[in-house]
């Protein structure tokens, strides 16, 4: 009932827009997720959640821009079966229970489908209550495995642990190196998670593990000793599965121990460019990712998004960008799919639902099937720091 | 031999780190000190001026010598107007009432940076950049070296300037017997706002050093560093200056200790349990005087 009366309302406030505004055809998506329609047509209100401000505050930014201008293109084109898309975002800073007060506040105000959370803790809690309300819930980055524990609930991102998988896997198969160090944050599931399946995975492809090392949030700027053991273990690569601000550290430390492994860490490691500042540039270079997304590849469809977001928001994307814009191209083709002509049609969660293990994205992150499970199944990749840009592994 | 390598280089390591846990610990031992107060914002002005020096070089492309003065006397404004605004006030109210407020005002010093500076980390310019000293293969990082000698001088001076000067002198009486201070004509409210000037001064400094040091700042960088200068100079004797220069090195290399050989994650319950131990041998710190000149 809350809901109908919400959407009324978005209607009409959407008309009264309509009428302000004096337009009389075109649509317009517009930054911040305001109001957009077409004449008598319907819209499909997506919500987002994701930290805006805090510690973790370049993820949220990252995805939401992506998404944006996602939506800005799909409206622009016309829509899917002349339905448009509204996105509205929150800010949770990257807290569970702020993400469900921010999802409840979303649900008032008639989202249709759930963005999950940005950050995997959030989008857990966010996942349990759209598990009750029935609505698909796609996460662009939620990484951790419980995110997609439902049936409704689906992600655009590699599940943690299989980040740890394809990495070593990664190393193996190229050849990288053989002796391996871990750095990783104890008291980080997501960490963790990846450590145990890069481990699990190392042991039995044959690469050897020479030294473990761990740090918590609240010991995470001074890593010397940790640093010194890498050092002492004789290890070629440094395995990193963790965030950006600590890797900036271990970068600009390692430099002044004399360090001198490969570095190589996951998606939580992107963004280290901008966290490390440009003066410290040359420490990145080298720098492995295993990342879906390098702004730099030449295909077109990247190359239109990323000139696209440097207009808009004056900034280079990252993968979280590039999830955001993902996770909108899904929702859309999921719609289209289910052949329905508007969120009101009776059984359109159910349809949505069904839809994502029906269609196929070509996405900026690779082309993307999914299984009932929600896991996305694409290629991974990694790229190289060079120069201060991402280059795909192979090419730098 | 390789141990013994790698064992000299995380005591070198610890030593950086203990070092720049001193010159935090400084600022906090005098202020308790002389205004008996635990002024938990110090870590706070910290942060504040590593990014006094963040603006000044990187936006305003000022000289690092320029920033480096306009740092301190930011922290020294800061130190002072705190003072003023929020200590002052509670002069004859609990000290539990003073406490609370000092953690008040840690917490709006980091929320005021994190409006102006967003939640961002900023890298810290490279305004003094000193070239290590190798010794038969062991690196001795210049900034450690120079973060020693510089808390060392500070630590003389400080001492010197609390035995031998006028205002030193003030200031050792204000912190006996405030009643009394004041009938001897000594102005009680400037001279603990001088402790402040002082104070932030070294705070300042601290975050020069924080800075070169770790290459990073963001809103909460001060917040555990200060809280570990606290505990240095809890463990040194708080009030004591050569016992915060003490506490404070010994911290860092039993925390550098402990992550390398015991437990990265225990190394803070491993600091801790040294505190208590010490605490209960000692309950006035290693250096502590069990007189009331605590200067």
């Amino acid at each position: 009932m809350k809901k109908y009366f919400a959407m009324m309302m978005a209607a009409v406030m959407a008309a009264a827009c309509f009428t302000g505004c004096g337009s009389s055809s075109s649509t317009e998506g517009t930054e911040g997720g305001d109001g957009a329609t077409t004449e008598g047509g319907a819209t499909i209100v997506i919500g987002g959640i994701g930290p805006l401000t805090g510690d973790y505050a370049t993820y949220g930014i990252s995805a939401k821009q992506g998404a944006e201008i996602a939506i800005e293109e799909i409206n622009e084109a016309g829509g899917v079966n002349g339905v448009t898309f509204q996105l509205l975002f929150e800010d949770d800073q990257a807290d569970p229970s702020t993400a469900v007060s921010a999802y409840n506040m979303l649900m008032d105000d008639g989202m249709d489908v759930s963005l999950g959370a940005v950050t995997s803790g959030a989008c857990i809690a966010v996942a349990e209550e759209s598990q009750q309300d029935g609505i698909l819930l796609l996460t662009p980055s939620g990484s951790q495995k419980e995110c997609t524990q439902y049936d409704n609930s689906f992600r655009i991102c590699f599940q943690d642990p299989d980040q740890g998988t394809y990495s070593a896997e990664f190393i193996k198969d190229n050849g990288i190196a053989q002796k391996i160090g871990i750095i990783y944050d104890k008291s980080n599931d997501y960490s963790v998670g990846i450590t145990d399946s890069f481990e699990a995975k190392a042991a039995e492809i044959g690469l050897e593990i020479v030294t473990k090392q761990a740090f918590t949030d609240q010991s995470n700027t001074d890593f010397s000793a940790q640093i010194q053991a890498v050092k002492d273990a004789g290890a070629e690569l440094l395995f990193l599965p963790i965030y950006a601000q600590e890797a900036a550290y271990i970068l600009t430390q390692a430099d002044k121990a004399g360090l001198e492994t490969i570095f190589f860490g996951v998606d939580g490691m992107d963004g280290i460019l901008e966290k490390i500042g440009a003066e410290n540039q040359a420490l990145t270079e080298g720098v492995m990712l295993l990342t879906p997304f390098a702004a730099d590849a030449q295909d077109e469809q990247t190359v239109a998004f990323v000139e696209k977001y440097k207009a808009a928001y004056n900034a280079t994307p990252d993968q979280f960008a590039a999830d955001g814009y993902d996770a909108i191209y899904t929702i859309a083709a999921a719609f289209e799919q289910t052949g329905l002509s508007s969120a009101d049609d009776e059984g359109f969660n159910e349809a949505m639902i069904a839809a994502m293990t029906e269609i196929t994205v070509d996405g900026l992150t690779g082309t993307m099937t999914w299984t009932a499970d929600g896991e996305p199944s694409k290629s991974a990749t990694a790229v190289v720091i060079t120069d201060g840009v991402y280059k795909a592994y192979g090419l730098e | 031999m390789n141990f013994l390598m790698s064992l000299i280089t995380n005591l070198i390591s610890g030593l950086s780190l203990g070092s720049i846990y001193a010159l935090i610990a400084l600022g906090y031992t005098m202020v308790y000190g002389i205004a008996k107060m635990l002024n938990f914002a110090h870590g706070d002005i910290i942060m504040v001026g590593a990014f006094a020096v963040i603006v000044s070089v990187t936006s305003l492309g000022l000289p690092p010598v320029a920033a480096i003065l306009i740092s301190v006397v930011v922290c020294v404004v800061l130190g002072v107007a705190i003072e003023r605004i929020a200590y002052k006030p509670l002069r004859e109210a609990s000290p539990l009432a003073v406490l609370i407020t000092a953690i008040g005002v840690s917490y709006f010093l980091q929320s005021l940076a994190l409006i102006i500076f967003g939640s961002n980390q900023y890298s810290f310019p490279k305004i003094m950049t000193f070239s290590s000293i190798t010794l038969g293969g062991l690196t001795l990082n210049g900034e450690t070296l120079t973060t020693l000698i510089v808390t060392t001088i500070l630590m003389i001076a400080l001492s010197l300037f609390i035995g031998k000067t006028r205002i030193g002198k003030a200031m050792r009486a204000v912190s006996e017997d405030k009643g009394a201070a004041e009938l001897m004509g000594i102005s009680v409210n400037k001279t603990i706002a001088v402790t402040f000037a002082i104070g932030s001064a070294l705070a300042a400094v601290a975050g020069l050093f924080y800075g070169t040091t770790y290459g990073f700042i963001n809103p909460y960088t001060g917040a555990m560093p200060g809280i570990k200068a606290f505990v240095a100079a809890v463990f040194g004797g708080i009030g004591s200056i050569p016992g915060a220069m003490l506490g404070g090195i010994l911290l860092g290399v039993i925390e550098n200790l402990s992550k390398a050989y015991i437990s990265t994650e225990l190394s803070d319950a491993i600091v801790f349990a040294v505190l208590i131990i010490v605490l209960i041998v000692r309950p006035i710190g290693l250096l502590g005087k069990k007189t009331n000149e605590k200067v």
